[in-house]
Parts: structure tokens; sequence; C-alpha cells
């Protein structure tokens, strides 16, 4: 009796557990499965197609990821996306690690300090966009009007090709810098006292503490910080959607391929091209994701 | 951390203070130029403060755009959007944490794969879709698919993880149902994780641009971060109205943010330890 019951007990509790396993997770797998897991594929296989005018489509093979090589214009917002990436993350974590170490201090005011900081994050990149073109504004914007107080005659901006990513690049490193300050923060307050203690009374200065102490201890913070900045970064649409319009002489400099791929999928209707473009960008994100990952061995210290 | 002398401390918070003046100076000038006639805005060398501050240039954001449908459309996707992903994360982010069932990890891979891929490779079809089931320039379009999120699911997943077995053991005991343990002891349990999730699900959806741009190009259906765009398109260079616009869309989620603060430091560090 006992060792027939056992089995069968066991068994009704395992697919009860299948049931509501799968009938918990259903709602979420559905929406996933429709609005982005499909999608993807589909969008993949749009990639090898050719677009018409009223939404037709036919199979068109590598056409279009031929005219992205030949398209000087996409070459360009690569290079641009690329340039911003790797100039605004580094930049950002930088003046992010010196902010948090700052804010580790035991002085007053902290928590201003820290809500001051942090009013980009929570302000819609859109608003972000809009006050910059207006700091940014070349005859009356305030960046300008202070530098001719030290007689510098400022540059335009949004509209120079040649100042224009640099004026994109200040704008996003201000706007990350409160998410990355408070992360990297959360990891300096995990560094244990007793080794700064040990330290300064084997007579280390501030600085042998930060690059032999808090540097390494970080650097699994910082590690997170730089895959997750990076992957936004080669997302960067918003802000400049809003400082640069289509008609600005400096277009071509400024555009990221977010910029480009909305231009091509939403205003021209090149869907074929566009999901080209995202599916090249797919692929940049996830190589560089996964060298970070294989060069954290180098200097991240998990211990 | 041992005493620090006072030239230090002085020197911190010099540099402190210089960098919030980088960080809230921009704020203020919004604040102070959509008070501003255009020709005090153009003047040069710049005048700080309006000779008289022009509240007209809120009323006339009020009076060309449809800036309270702005609010209410930018509200209320944002409180379903929420809502729904609390409630259809947590379900799931339950489920990966605590039942044992086949093909358990292979859904659960399956969602880290969907967090992993930039979302730009989802927007064609996305668009697609909601074109088809003709729902474009409706409130629908905003909310859809932004309710499924494996985000929130993976977080909500871990901090489901680092609870303790004992309680649910009791309960299992006692005859409850996964639902009963979800609901009754899980959630309330899971409170940290849910207010940090409903802090990302709120700033996200408030400041959502793209989507907006691409699903409601009717005015009366669009979110604040759409509507600033149509602003600017509106006002090209009347940079008193356009920041007056800019301040109208960005205050309430910086209210927010100012009541809620620790929940909002807490929620951001924590998706760092977690991942």
């Amino acid at each position: 009796m006992e060792s027939r019951k056992k089995p069968h007990k066991a068994k009704e509790k395992l697919n009860n557990d299948t049931f509501w396993g799968y009938l918990f997770i259903a709602p979420t797998l559905l929406g996933l499965l429709i609005f982005y897991i499909f999608p993807l594929f589909q969008t993949f296989f749009y990639s090898f197609t050719n677009w018409g005018d009223f939404g037709n489509y036919s199979w068109s093979g590598l056409e279009n990821y031929k005219a992205m090589l030949d398209n000087p214009k996409i070459w360009q917002s690569f290079r641009n996306t690329l340039i911003y990436a790797f100039v605004m993350v580094p930049l950002s974590i930088a003046v992010s690690i010196l902010v948090a170490v700052l804010l580790n201090q035991k002085i007053k005011g902290l928590t201003v300090y820290r809500t001051l900081y942090f009013l980009p994050v929570v302000t819609m990149p859109a608003a972000i966009g809009m006050i910059w073109k207006w700091l940014y504004n070349s005859d009356y914007g305030i960046i300008n009007q202070v530098l001719a107080w030290f007689s510098v005659n400022g540059p335009d901006w949004l509209t120079d090709p040649n100042w224009v990513l640099i004026s994109i690049i200040v704008v996003g490193t201000w706007s990350v810098i409160g998410t990355n300050m408070i992360i990297l923060l959360s990891g300096l307050q995990g560094i244990p006292k007793s080794l700064y203690e040990a330290a300064s009374m084997d007579g280390a200065g501030v600085t042998y503490s930060f690059f032999r102490i808090t540097l390494p201890l970080l650097s699994p913070t910082v590690f997170f910080v730089a895959v997750i900045s990076f992957i936004s970064a080669f997302q960067v649409f918003d802000f400049i959607f809003m400082m640069v319009s289509p008609t600005n002489p400096a277009i071509d400099n400024a555009q990221s391929v977010i910029y480009l791929f909305y231009h091509y999928a939403f205003v021209i209707g090149d869907k074929g091209l566009a999901a080209a473009i995202s599916f090249v960008l797919f692929a940049i994100i996830l190589v560089l994701t996964i060298i970070q990952f294989r060069l954290q061995k180098r200097w991240v210290h998990y211990d | 951390m041992d005493r620090i002398n006072r030239p230090r401390k002085y020197l911190i918070h010099l540099l402190l203070i210089l960098g919030a003046v980088i960080m809230v100076g921009p704020f203020l000038w919004m604040i102070l130029t959509s008070l501003k006639t255009v020709g005090e805005a153009a003047q040069v060398p710049p005048k700080i403060f309006p000779s008289i501050l022009q509240w007209s240039n809120y009323v006339e954001v009020f009076e060309s755009f449809p800036f309270a449908g702005f609010y209410w459309n930018t509200f209320i996707t944002t409180v379903a959007k929420t809502v729904g992903q609390l409630f259809l994360c947590s379900l799931a982010a339950y489920a990966f944490a605590r039942i044992k069932f086949p093909g358990r990890n292979f859904f659960f891979v399956l969602y880290l794969s969907v967090l992993m891929i930039p979302p730009q490779a989802f927007l064609i079809p996305q668009y697609q879709i909601i074109a088809n089931l003709g729902l474009l320039n409706t409130l629908t379009a905003l909310v859809l698919p932004g309710l499924f999120s494996a985000f929130g699911t993976f977080l909500l997943r871990q901090f489901f993880m680092t609870l303790p077995d004992e309680l649910e053991e009791a309960a299992k005991i006692d005859g409850c149902n996964h639902f009963q343990i979800y609901w009754k002891i899980m959630l309330p349990l899971a409170k940290p994780g849910l207010v940090a999730l409903a802090i990302f699900t709120i700033i996200w959806s408030w400041n959502d641009f793209l989507w907006p741009l691409i699903v409601n190009s009717s005015p009366d259906k669009m979110p604040l971060s759409a509507g600033l765009a149509s602003l600017q398109g509106q006002y090209s260079t009347n940079y008193p109205i356009l920041m007056a616009g800019t301040f109208l869309a960005s205050w309430p989620l910086i209210l927010i943010f100012m009541f809620f603060q620790k929940s909002f430091v807490e929620g951001i560090a924590m998706s760092g330890k977690k991942g």
C-alpha cells in the first residue's frame, strides 16, 4: 500500500508544479514571444528584403548589407556611434568614480549633493536635448556668453561638423553620471574600512589607498557599469534627435546609428535597410560585450 | 573612516559644489529662460533674471498644445505599464525562482536572451503588429509591448531567490497552492524588489521617446516626450516657450524623485548588485 501511494503522490505534486509554473510564466512568455522573440526573427528576415512604396517587400538577398557598405552616411553613423561610446563611457566612468569617492567621505550635505547629481537621471532625454540645445545656442546660449567674458569666441557647438560630436558626448556624459555614481557608491560602501585603516597605519597616502585598495576592490562594480554603459551608449538617440535636426549642416557628423535607423525605417520607409542596420548594430554590441567579458580577467578582481 | 583634516574637507566641498553647478545649472537656466520675454532671452550680455516674470509663456504652451492631454496620456500609460509589469513579472519571477517545472531553465534563458538584444531589433515588427491591430494613435499602443518585461522578470527572480524557504514550506503543509503562497507570502516579502522595479518602469515609461514617436503621431494621443518634439517643431527658436514646455514635461518625475529619493537610490544600487 505504502509503496504504491508514494510515487503516485509525488507524481501528482510534480504535475501540480508543472501546471502552476506554466500558468505563472504564460502571460509574460506569450507577450515576449509575440512582441520580442518573433519580431527578432522577422527583423532578421526583413534585412534580406527590398521594400516597395506600399509596404510590399520581396526577397533581395544580401542587397541591403551591400547597400550599407556603399553608403557613406551609414559608415559615418557607425563611426559617430563608436567614437561616442568609446569616449563617453570611459569619460563618464572616470568622472563618476571621482564623484562617488568624494561622496563616500564623512562630510556634511551628502544627501543634497547626491540629489543634485541625480537630477539628470530622472529628466527625460528629450527634455535634456531641448535644454542643452539652448545652452549650446551659438549666439545667445549661456555657454558662449560665458566664454565671451573670458574673450573666447565659442564655436557653433551643434552646427559645426568639427564640434557637434564633442557637444553630444558632453551631454551624454552629463546625463549618466548620476546613475553610475549611485552604483559605484554602493560598491564603495562594500569595501571594508579596516583596509584603509591598516594602510594609513602603514603610512600610505590617499593616492596609494585609491590605486591599491579602492580601484581594485571597486573593479567588479566598474566592470558592471562599463558593460551597461556601452550597451546603452550604442543606442543613443533621444537627445541627439532633439538637438540636431535633419536640416542641420552638421547632421552627418552627429547622427547615431539609431538616428539613421529611425530615418530609414519610419521616415523613408526602407524597412529592409533599417532592419539590416539594426542587425549589424546588434552584432557589434554582442561582440563588444563578449570582448569585455573576456578582458575582465585582466583587470577585475573578484575576491 | 579616519577624521578628515580641514583643508581637505574644503577642497572636497569645493569640487562637489563645482560639480553641482554643472549638474543643476542647466535646470536653473531652463526655469529662468521660461519666465523671460524672447527679447530678454536673446540679450547680450545675458540677463540673468527676467524683469517681469512671464507666466504667460506657460499659458501659451497650454493654449497652443494639448498639454493637459499630454499629461493624462503620460500618466495613464505609466500607471498601466507599471502595475501590469509588477503583476506579470512577479508571477513569472516566482515561477522561475520557486517552482520546479520541466523546461524552466530553457525558458529562463529565453527571457535572458531578450534582455540582451537591443530593443531596436524588435521595433519594425512591433510597429507592424500595432498597425495591423488598428491600434496606431491609441493609448493601448503606448502600453502594449512595454507590459512584458524580461528585465523585470529577471530583477524580481533574483530577489525571490534571496528569500528564505521556511515560510513557504509551512504554507505548503497548511495546504496553500502556489498562487496563495505567491500572493500572501512572497509578494509582501518582495516589497523592496517590487519598489525597485516600479521605479525603473516609471522612469523608463515617463521618458520613453522613440516608441511614442513611431506609433502615435496624433497630438491628442501623444505623451509628454513626443509632445515636446512637436512643440519644438512649431516654436523652433522661441526658447522661452520651449523651456516652459520642457519644464512642464520634466517636473513631475523630478518631484516624485525628491519624495521617494531613498527608494530611487536603493533601487538603482540594487540593480548594480544583482546584475
